[in-house]
């Protein structure tokens, strides 16, 4: 074969750039994971070593030059905190938290989707019924229940996302990997002596893989949100490690007497976020569906 | 068409006793009341006593039957911290709830149909995009912070609105509602705008593609054959095809806002269920934990099962294919 086809993950990305609203997206994402990932470099202050925090900096608005002699451009929250530095450090902590529960739902709900698409039977019975039943729960309630129950920590939030999220994979996984389990050549292959494991991994799952990216993207934002409304609750991560959540939980009291700026900030950072992979996440899905295909 | 209702209701029976366990064992199972309930400086005998009192000596499979026989003689149990039955706590908070809840999803429900029908009888009007743009506003932005916005907005900046509590109410059939006085609504207009935006996109989104889909249909094109004006063609062919999808979200997100009204209640300080839970939660109240789920387990049955039988009116069809 000499013809060189375009591979589809190359045709995907074509697409994609074809929409300039989700190329925007998409940079604006890329922009934020940089700043995250880059925070103590870019920050002008550490925001957690309290030593560097003076009090008389306390809730100042946004412009204000402070002991650091620098501009304070987001103004300051109740501990004297550069609010522009804290966001950068909660961004950090969010999409930490969003990434890694996303990652590990998506892992945990193909496994269980594949097998039940896979062995059919009591297995896909039974294992699909539960999945139904969680799915018609809304995830916040779950979450609430198991941070409740699990108590209160980094590694109980994100098994609570974890619960909440997983079942969406499964689905996915279930719908897209049952479609290619009917095609004949997977019959022909398992009538061969190819291991289970081969089948899966070389034909199954990279047919399961658009669909699930997408669920994944969309899945990684609602991860972000879920979290920082736990932590807006007082239900989320601890306070040494403040994501976005809860610098908005912290500026509340402050807002009702006009210090709107301890809140919104922080706010408008998570807002941009979120939407931005939801729109890109959007976009990807137009493009896979067939149905809009022209 | 009863044999099939009766397949549903024994559906949703085993569906409650897998939750009951469920429920039981996950909030029993873990985490120690005593700690919240005895003051680490008691004595042996004050301990022996509250053990005893809340049943808590016995294994999980006695004090899991023992809630069971308890539920069914209408007794979920006294909150550990209010000293209050159950029933009693959170029958007292759930008008404030349904009332915001219902204020909601309706509003979101008869606002929200509309602008769905118009965004796909025209979906490429500059107010279409317009609505679909705030839809996906709706769907990505947290509850919580919209919560927030509208505080800052129209409670503490342009000082028209109150920003938290239920206000005036009036006793109607011994239970007071803020739906019936000007102050009640003046404190749940805020709240409640808050919780619809999310089924307020829903609602668009589901309303904008069963239109698109109808007006294509032959059902249409014979009913502007027949001169039936647009207007006609819309509110009663077109709504009446779109419907199915709609009823269903409607039960389905009826429910799942009785959970969203958590967050809601926190914000705006609205004394219902919600904060309730998320109070019961901080202080390991376990009795409230327990019986507020089973009550939401339930009522997501109850609701589940009531939109089934709303299939069966609206769709004749379906009525028919039962019977058989």
């Amino acid at each position: 074969m000499t013809t060189k086809a375009v591979s589809p993950w190359r045709n995907l990305w074509i697409r994609f750039c074809e929409d300039r609203i989700a190329l925007g997206a998409l940079i604006v994402v890329a922009i934020i994971l940089v700043l995250a990932l880059f925070a103590p470099l870019i920050a002008p202050q550490d925001p957690y070593d309290l030593s560097g925090l003076s009090l008389r900096d306390a809730r100042r608005p946004p412009g204000f030059v402070g002991s650091g002699a620098y501009v304070h451009w987001l103004g300051t929250d109740a501990q004297g905190r550069d609010l522009w530095s804290a966001i950068l450090y909660g961004l950090r902590v969010s999409i930490q938290i969003g990434i890694f529960a996303g990652a590990v739902g998506l892992i945990i709900g193909t496994t269980v989707g594949i097998l039940a698409a896979y062995h059919r039977g009591i297995a896909e019975t039974v294992l699909m019924r539960i999945i139904d039943l969680q799915l018609s729960f809304p995830p916040i309630l779950l979450a609430l229940v198991l941070v409740a129950v699990l108590g209160q920590g980094k590694a109980q939030l994100i098994a609570a996302l974890v619960a909440a999220q997983y079942a969406y994979f499964a689905r996915t996984a279930f719908g897209a990997a049952s479609a290619e389990r009917s095609k004949d050549y997977i019959e022909a292959a398992m009538a061969t002596p190819l291991s289970n494991m081969r089948i899966v991994f070389r034909h199954i799952l990279p047919n399961a893989m658009p669909a699930l990216i997408v669920v994944a993207t969309v899945q990684v934002a609602y991860a972000i949100a879920l979290e920082s409304t736990l932590s807006f609750l007082g239900l989320g991560l601890p306070v040494t490690e403040p994501s976005l959540g809860m610098l908005i939980s912290n500026g509340v009291k402050y807002m009702m007497s006009g210090r709107y700026w301890i809140s919104v900030y922080p706010g408008i950072a998570l807002i941009v976020l979120i939407v931005a992979i939801n729109l890109v996440g959007d976009h990807v899905r137009d493009i896979l569906n067939p149905r809009l295909n022209r | 068409m009863s044999s099939f209702l009766l397949q549903r209701i024994l559906q949703g029976i085993v569906i409650m006793a897998v939750m009951s366990v469920i429920v039981f064992a996950g909030v029993y199972a873990i985490g120690n009341p005593l700690e919240v309930l005895i003051p680490p400086e008691a004595t042996q005998d004050v301990r022996a006593r509250t053990i005893a009192r809340f049943g808590l000596d016995k294994s999980l499979v006695e004090q899991y039957f023992l809630f069971i026989s308890n539920l069914f003689q209408g007794d979920l149990g006294q909150s550990y911290i209010y000293n209050e039955p159950v029933l009693q706590l959170i029958g007292n908070r759930l008008p404030a709830t349904l009332e915001l809840v219902l204020t909601a999803v309706l509003g979101a429900t008869f606002i929200g149909v509309p602008l769905g029908i118009y965004a796909g009888y025209k979906p490429d009007s500059v107010t279409a995009r317009t609505i679909m743009a705030v839809s996906i506003l709706g769907f990505s932005v947290p509850t919580f912070w919209v919560g927030l916005i509208l505080i800052l907005t129209f409670a503490v900046s342009l000082g028209w609105l109150p920003s938290g509590g239920r206000g005036d109410t009036a006793e109607l059939f011994g239970i007071d509602w803020s739906i019936f006085t000007l102050d009640g609504w003046s404190h749940l207009i805020l709240p409640a705008t808050n919780l619809a935006l999310f089924k307020l996109a829903i609602m668009i989104r589901l309303a904008r593609a069963g239109t698109r889909e109808v007006m294509l249909s032959d059902a249409v094109k014979f009913a502007r054959a027949a001169g039936l004006s647009e207007t006609t063609i819309l509110s009663r062919h077109v709504l009446k095809l779109i419907s199915i999808p709609i009823v269903t979200v409607f039960g389905l997100e009826l429910a799942s806002t009785l959970a969203f009204a958590v967050v809601t209640e926190t914000i705006f300080s609205w004394p219902g269920v919600g904060k309730l839970i998320i109070d019961s939660i901080k202080n390991l109240d376990r009795p409230v934990m327990v019986a507020y789920l089973i009550l939401t387990a339930g009522l997501f049955v109850t609701i589940n099962l009531c939109v089934d039988i709303g299939y069966a009116v609206l769709d004749p069809r379906l009525r028919r294919g039962r019977a058989e």
